[in-house]
């Protein structure tokens, strides 16, 4: 009795099942490989195809499956505007429909944005009744399906301009209404405004009240504290949805070839139409180029966003 | 401070009279939040004036109102004798210095403080130079071509008050302008703030929730809670003699003994407490508290003292003399009372301590020492009987 009361007995060892832990260490592992297994895969499908798109538009054969050796002579078809000639597939046009593409993309984002910044200030300064209803009513173009959307256009400016069409201009001699640019703008206007409202809006909810406040402080009146302080903090943002904006006007198809009428083609109608006669190295290069201004435009819009949740306040 | 030679018998600079003002409450329809309830109040031209009261008792939203960010429900609010109703910020000869500062972000700091001066027409190079004039006086020690970001808290809080300052309001806005900063700096700030103001004779209102900044820095104070002003006054006569419970108790410290008022005489009541037969003389808040009325005794801990019940009192000086005869002599003043009680417990802070005594068995005082020698000259053990006395003027009856 006495020596057990001079050696301490050594607390016992926890009681582990080995086994059990040898098992959750496998499955640990499994699932590890797993993991790298599922994002290879995914990522494959998301580039891959990608990928060989943008290899096989500098291929120097007509041929779309088989390698033929390297060549820029697709790319210089398209700002050739070439017609016709050696080549099968018409790429004529394609420079033109570029254009198209563009200027209907700068108006249309233009207006947008002028109208998604105002609008966006009103949504968040001011309160009504029914203010989370009109909010949601905004967003209604996100979330319907977009050939929804462009049908109900096309419906919209049939009843219009029939109505003008047998009226006004039938009676004052005036030309007919028809769709073309003006549609397209229009269409393109209508499902960026939704877009654009939302990268302003966050950037005027991240602002601090007490600017503007402090400004009027200091002896600016409104319009003075929306020029030189509300626009200026503002003005990322504003660019970055702007930049959204004709990203997606020059991506769009399906409102666009909906709505568009003759001369009117622009580059996502053009490469459909091409489409019908099989996939062509010319049709590689356009997409090519268009991956390639959507990626930079976006990488700049984003960039803007980024800086702006950084040094917003 | 002798520094401060102020003539505050001046001009009344800004007043509100009767100013109440109600925010709707989300979502519910038929209540609203009275934030500022019923509040005069004016404020005298050249004066550094502190609206000091807990978070949500209405003081931001009362310099809000007086800025203009905010209208008032119902009520006037004058500057120089003039309504501000319906002059809106830009008009109004006040300026604002803001709790997060509120510095433009885009501008550099001199484009910052001049950019009150662009808006009122001044030329720019007049307004650049004034602006570093500014910036000078507020000893900004950086170059005035960084952005706000760029700088620590405390030179953006000397950018926020150039940009105010070189504005020459008539009077100038802080919203809790020092919360932000560390202690240090905060006690170096409250002493350069009180100094530029009486440098530059700007009538300031101050709004904190810190009871010490406001009576390091301001000549009076409006003391609120619940959106009422409950005391206006100078530091001295808030922290001395004040008139509830609740700025007795917000301000300083203070202990709190319910009694009942069995004798009045001109400013003094005789409180005897709740539960005992000790009853002692005290100065009344309000001279017309009603006899036999239950009250509170208001004591400032450092303001009573305390000596031993048996053996010898030691002074200050080395001497000593038997407690008996000590007390003896200090029962010929009339106003001095002595109420017997033991220790219970001390606390030890360095410069003084802190004893909590048991007087009538039913009520603890807590009385401050200062340890002005080595500690076993002043200290007290526990359960040692003690005489607590105190002179009637510094402790206070307050209704309830």
């Amino acid at each position: 009795m006495a020596q057990t009361a001079l050696t301490p007995s050594l607390p016992t060892a926890p009681d582990i099942d080995m086994g059990a832990v040898r098992r959750d260490m496998a499955i640990r592992r499994t699932g590890k490989v797993f993991y790298v297994f599922n994002a290879a895969v995914t990522y494959f499908f998301l580039w891959a195809p990608i990928v060989v798109l943008i290899v096989f538009s500098f291929n120097d054969s007509r041929s779309v499956a088989r390698w033929e050796g390297f060549t820029l002579q697709w790319y210089q078809n398209i700002f050739a505007n070439v017609t016709g000639g050696a080549s099968r597939a018409a790429t004529s046009g394609a420079l033109d429909a570029l254009g198209n593409s563009f200027i209907i993309g700068i108006i249309s984002t233009l207006i947008a944005t002028v109208l998604a910044t105002a609008l966006a200030l009103a949504l968040v300064r001011f309160r009504f009744p029914g203010k989370s209803f009109i909010d949601g009513l905004l967003y209604l173009p996100v979330v319907i399906p977009e050939i929804a959307q462009a049908v109900s256009l096309v419906l919209f400016f049939s009843v219009i301009f029939d109505f003008y069409n047998a009226t006004l201009a039938a009676s004052l001699g005036l030309p007919n209404a028809n769709r073309g640019f003006g549609t397209i703008i229009v269409g393109h206007v209508v499902f960026n405004i939704a877009f654009v409202v939302v990268v302003i809006r966050a950037r005027l909810a991240d602002m601090n009240p007490r600017l503007e406040e402090a400004a009027r402080d200091l002896g600016a009146n409104e319009w003075q504290t929306f020029t030189r302080i509300t626009l200026p903090l503002l003005m990322p943002a504003i660019v970055a949805g702007a930049l959204l904006a004709f990203t997606l006007s020059l991506d769009d198809y399906l409102i666009t070839a909906y709505l568009s009428g003759p001369g009117t083609n622009t580059l996502t109608v053009f490469v459909f139409g091409l489409m019908r006669r099989g996939i062509s190295p010319e049709i590689n290069a356009i997409s090519t180029l268009m991956i390639v201004i959507s990626i930079v435009l976006i990488g700049i819009s984003m960039m803007l966003q980024g800086r702006n949740a950084a040094g917003g306040k | 401070m002798a520094a401060k030679a102020k003539n505050l018998d001046g001009a009344i600079d800004v007043e509100l009279r009767h100013v109440i003002k109600e925010f709707d409450v989300p979502r519910k329809d038929n209540v609203r939040f009275r934030a500022v309830d019923d509040v005069s109040l004016q404020i005298r031209d050249g004066e550094f004036f502190a609206l000091l009261g807990p978070s949500g008792c209405g003081k931001t939203t009362m310099l809000r109102m007086i800025a203009g960010f905010e209208m008032a429900t119902s009520g006037e609010i004058l500057i120089r004798g003039k309504a501000m109703q319906d002059v809106p910020p830009f008009h109004r000869p006040v300026n604002t210095v803001f709790q997060d500062y509120a510095l433009f972000p885009h501008m550099s700091v001199l484009q910052n403080v001049m950019f009150g001066l662009e808006m009122e027409g001044v030329d720019k190079r007049e307004a650049a130079k004034r602006a570093a004039e500014a910036l000078e006086m507020v000893q900004l020690p950086v170059a005035s071509d960084r952005k706000p970001r760029q700088l620590s808290g405390g030179q953006q809080q000397r950018v926020a008050l150039a940009r105010a300052l070189v504005k020459r309001p008539q009077v100038l806005l802080l919203d809790e302008p020092l919360g932000a900063l560390d202690l240090k700096l905060r006690k170096e700030m409250q002493i350069e703030l009180a100094n530029m103001q009486t440098e530059l004779g700007i009538t300031f209102v101050f709004v904190t929730h810190d009871q010490e900044e406001a009576l390091t820095m301001a000549d009076r104070i409006a003391v609120m809670s619940l959106g009422k002003v409950l005391q206006v006054g100078t530091p001295e006569e808030i922290y001395d003699a004040p008139n509830s419970r609740f700025v007795a108790d917000f301000i300083g410290e203070t202990v709190f003994l319910p009694g009942c008022l069995t004798r009045k005489d001109g400013m003094f009541g005789w409180v005897q407490f709740d539960g005992t037969t000790i009853e002692t003389k005290a100065a009344l808040s309000d001279t017309n508290i009603a006899l036999n009325a239950n009250v509170t005794l208001a004591v400032r801990p450092e303001k009573i003292n305390l000596f031993a019940a048996d053996g010898n009192v030691k002074f200050p000086d080395g001497s000593s003399d038997s407690a008996e005869v000590y007390k003896t002599g200090l029962r010929r003043d009339p106003d001095i009372n002595i109420v017997e009680g033991y220790i219970k417990s001390a606390n030890y802070i360095g410069t003084d301590t802190r004893y909590t005594v048991n007087v009538g068995g039913q009520h603890d005082v807590v009385v401050r020492v200062q340890n002005y020698g080595l500690r076993s000259d002043t200290s007290f053990t526990q359960g040692q009987r003690v005489n607590v006395f105190w002179d009637a003027e510094t402790v206070r009856v307050l209704t309830q």
